[in-house]
């Protein structure tokens, strides 16, 4: 937050995009753990070296091995060979393998040293989001990825909440809202009632296998087609160029939403050329079959929350896929905005707009504002928790949309004389028959007293907390003992297994955090010297006095001379001096830019039209510490 | 008769040791957030156990409670308090669904009035068609014959125009029962909040009957709609 706005933390790249790439470094095969890269780093190899690049792991967070399958049918990376049944899978990554908890763990680590970058301290706990329609599982592999990035995750935030939230921050809104979310790999849509500053979730819906990825893979699959069809060249088992393929298809994608057609050249191994012209209406005719099962989803949640499409006030668009224009059609109609002179909310970044309200959340966690204390977030589980019942019929215990934190306590008994365990099975979603639901876990009530069959009274608690997982506690009321409770969750990792995951040693995290920092600085020191260097060759340096050169080359010379030492403060207080040294030289610059671009006005009349100070940023500054 | 503000024992506060009710979840004294113990959905209001209820007074109460009890303000408190404060707000999310529906509401309060109502005892139903309102036996037995020769046809991919015209109108015969059974519902409502305990025994015997009504017409209508929809 800065003052009472969130703000996005730019990476080193000066990108505030992080996109969920992971690779592994070709060049440190041998000896110790090899280097992990991440991010648009990572999204290079992508062509270069596909075996050892991972994209989209969101769509496998918390996922059985036969759902990891379906899914890979998608995409260019594989399981690894010794996956056993029951155990949470491990994709394989050049050499090496890992889970999906553990590869998102790799870009929240990088996200946390972006953060750290820009404080100047370390950062230790966060505010996550995720899919409004994630289950138990999808959540718990998050928080286990929080963890193994060294985070303390605070709390998960729905998405579509949480864009809610970036956009209400002026609390002067009252009425019903929906956030349609269409990202990468899910779709999420949600109802809210804002009042006095209470956020209430009404109702909430949507698919979690459902995004721009599936728009990609049609136009991939369409290309390779034709490419088979036309060229006789079966690309699909060429990795490499199935990813070139890929890129075109996605870059095809993004030009459609601003112009009316877009091309495909692409160079085929046998030196033919696949090219493709695809007009902005036959993509629309194409993805229209994708584009039309998020109609469902915002049915039922209108259906849930009880309100008519006339009745939203505001509709707020969310995720990159909702740029394209047949999306924004969709939306228009699905809730008659046109027909009732409304438009769709897009004024913040689709794709930064999640991020800002997790921000603010963690604002409000932290008490640390007056523009948040008023602010309250009342969320809802997406799915329905049941137990298993005879007949392998389902028994709902907390129904679909209920606030959260939510409660159930339900009674067990014994069928057998003596028996002193008893076994329930959780399951989640909306289906009649438990094996059509997604198991969540086996509970194994251990420790009851041994007495005849239907004697025992066993007190089961669910309570689904504000992080939208389940808790579960258990007694005996007859004996008043505690149960034992075996907890075995149908996906997802151990608490063993998570330590045994943590990327970074946490005994040496402070030394670490330490090093990093002086490298980092000294980064910056040497890209500020590099460019004055530089600065003698533009003509601004002539308009300056004597007096500013000699100032200039004092502090050139004092920031040399503390760069290499281990004095962080020194070098972060020279990089300062020589940033402010030169800071009349940067506006000299801009001006001689100015002056460009208002051609034919004077100096005076171009400042009034910019106004008394000149805003743009200072070409030379380096990272604020604070 | 149930009487649930006075059934409230005191206990003592974990923080400053004061007694407090044990429906409260601040210690009046210190104002610090107390475990939740006992009590039922409409102590956590503080309200009598009443069926007509002001609603929009019900979520401003909800709303203030939230703003009190709700994780987000217990994100920096002790693991103790953080835990009472999920249970906490549990039970108040848990109360105030179940009370700002009208349905679920009778049903609660009928239940802590011992009887045996509520989506546990739905199974029950199903399976013993022997529940059926005496008075719908016959229509409900012409129902089901239409509705499956309606599958039926639809299986073939055939539609039947008079088959479909006559289910629609059943649709909208049982929508104006059930609106009925609800318009009923609520002057025993007012019979069980304002009478002595002859007058309330009466309304709650009539009121177990009106939900199974309701229940099963619920039920049927889901079916033909569902089916007209297909």
């Amino acid at each position: 937050m800065e003052g009472d706005s969130p703000v996005v933390i730019p990476g080193a790249d000066g990108s505030n995009l992080v996109p969920s790439v992971v690779a592994l470094d070709p060049m440190s095969a041998e000896g110790g753990r090899p280097t992990v890269t991440v991010g648009n780093t990572a999204r290079k190899s992508l062509i270069e070296t596909p075996e050892r690049v991972i994209y989209s792991v969101k769509r496998l967070m918390g996922r059985g091995l036969s759902e990891i399958q379906d899914e890979l049918k998608y995409f260019p990376f594989r399981l690894a060979d010794d996956v056993q049944a029951g155990e949470v899978p491990r994709i394989q990554l050049g050499e090496m393998k890992f889970t999906p908890p553990e590869i998102s763990a790799y870009i929240l680590r990088q996200l946390k040293r972006n953060a750290e970058r820009f404080f100047g301290s370390p950062v230790t706990q966060a505010v996550i989001t995720v899919p409004a329609y994630f289950n138990d599982a999808q959540r718990q592999a998050t928080k286990d990825a929080g963890r193994m990035a060294g985070l303390e995750v605070l709390r998960l935030v729905n998405e579509p909440t949480a864009a809610a939230l970036a956009y209400g921050l002026d609390g002067a809104k009252e009425g019903t809202i929906a956030v349609y979310d269409l990202g990468g790999g899910t779709f999420d849509i949600s109802i809210l009632k804002l009042r006095d500053g209470i956020f209430e979730v009404q109702s909430t819906n949507g698919d979690t296998h459902l995004g721009g990825d599936d728009i990609d893979n049609l136009l991939l699959a369409v290309a390779l087609d034709e490419i088979s069809a036309e060229h006789g060249i079966e690309l699909r088992s060429h990795p490499d160029a199935v990813q070139a393929v890929r890129k075109a298809a996605i870059d095809a994608k993004i030009r459609l939403s601003t112009e009316p057609s877009a091309s495909f050249d692409i160079e085929l191994p046998n030196g033919d050329r696949y090219q493709r012209v695809i007009p902005r209406d036959v993509f629309e005719v194409m993805i229209e079959p994708i584009l039309e099962r998020t109609v469902g989803p915002c049915k039922q949640a209108l259906a849930d929350a009880g309100i008519t499409p006339e009745s939203i006030d505001e509709v707020v668009l969310v995720g990159g896929s909702t740029r394209i224009p047949a999306v924004r059609e969709l939306v228009d109609n699905l809730f008659y905005l046109s027909a009732r002179g409304k438009k769709p909310h897009i004024e913040l970044n689709p794709d930064e707009v999640v991020a800002l309200g997790a921000a603010v959340q963690a604002d409000i966690l932290a008490g640390a504002s007056k523009t948040t204390e008023e602010i309250l977030l009342l969320d809802v589980t997406p799915l329905s928790l049941g137990i298993e019942a005879l007949g392998g019929t389902v028994a709902r215990i907390i129904h679909r949309n209920s606030t959260i934190p939510a409660s159930a306590t339900e009674h067990f008994t014994t069928g057998v004389d003596g028996q002193t365990n008893v076994a329930i099975h959780v399951v989640q979603g909306e289906r009649e028959l438990a094996a059509d639901c997604r198991s969540l876990a086996r509970f194994d009530l251990k420790g009851i007293p041994p007495m005849s069959a239907g004697l025992p009274r066993i007190e089961v608690r669910f309570l689904i907390d504000a992080d939208g997982i389940l808790q579960v506690t258990a007694r005996e009321q007859r004996s008043g003992n505690a149960a034992q409770i075996e907890v075995k969750a149908t996906y997802g990792l151990t608490d063993e297994q998570v330590e045994g995951m943590i990327l970074d040693s946490f005994d040496h995290a402070e030394e670490d955090f330490a090093k990093r920092m002086l490298i980092e600085t000294r980064l910056e020191a040497e890209n500020l010297l590099a460019q004055v260097d530089r600065a003698p060759t533009h003509p601004a340096w002539q308009e300056l006095s004597h007096e500013e050169r000699a100032e200039i080359h004092a502090a050139r010379t004092q920031l040399a001379d503390v760069k290499t030492g281990d004095d962080l403060n020194a070098i972060r207080n020279a990089t300062t001096g020589l940033d402010k040294a030169t800071h009349r030289f940067a506006e000299l610059m801009m001006d001689a830019a100015v002056t460009t671009a208002i051609r034919g006005k004077t100096m005076g009349v171009a400042n009034d039209e910019l106004g008394e100070e000149v805003t743009a940023p200072h070409p030379m500054a380096a990272a604020e510490f604070k | 008769m149930l009487n649930v503000l006075d059934s409230a024992v005191p206990v003592a506060c974990w923080s400053c040791a004061h007694g407090h009710s044990t429906t409260t979840l601040f210690c009046p004294h210190c104002s610090k957030i107390q475990p939740p113990s006992g009590g039922t959905y409409f102590s956590v209001f503080g309200l009598k156990p009443l069926l007509n209820i002001d609603l929009p007074a019900l979520e401003a109460e909800f709303h203030r409670l939230s703003r009190q009890v709700h994780p987000d303000r217990f994100a920096r408190a002790s693991e103790q308090e953080k835990q009472w404060s999920l249970a906490d707000t549990a039970l108040l999310n848990d109360a105030y669904r179940t009370l700002k529906e009208p349905l679920r509401r009778t049903e609660y309060l009928l239940k802590l009035e011992g009887s045996e109502i509520g989506e546990e005892f739905a199974g029950k139903d199903k399976a013993n068609p022997s529940r059926v309102p005496a008075d719908l036996l016959e229509e409900v037995f012409e129902l089901n014959m239409q509705l499956d020769e309606m599958r039926a046809a639809r299986k073939m991919g055939e539609e039947d125009p008079a088959l479909h015209a006559s289910l629609t109108e059943a649709q909208g015969r049982f929508e104006s029962m059930l609106s009925k059974v609800d318009e009923d519902l609520r002057k025993e409502w007012t019979a069980w909040d304002e009478g002595d305990e002859a007058v309330r025994q009466t309304a709650q015997n009539k009121m177990v009957g009106m939900l199974d009504r309701r229940r099963y017409l619920s039920n049927l209508l889901r079916d033909v709609t569902e089916t007209l929809g297909a």
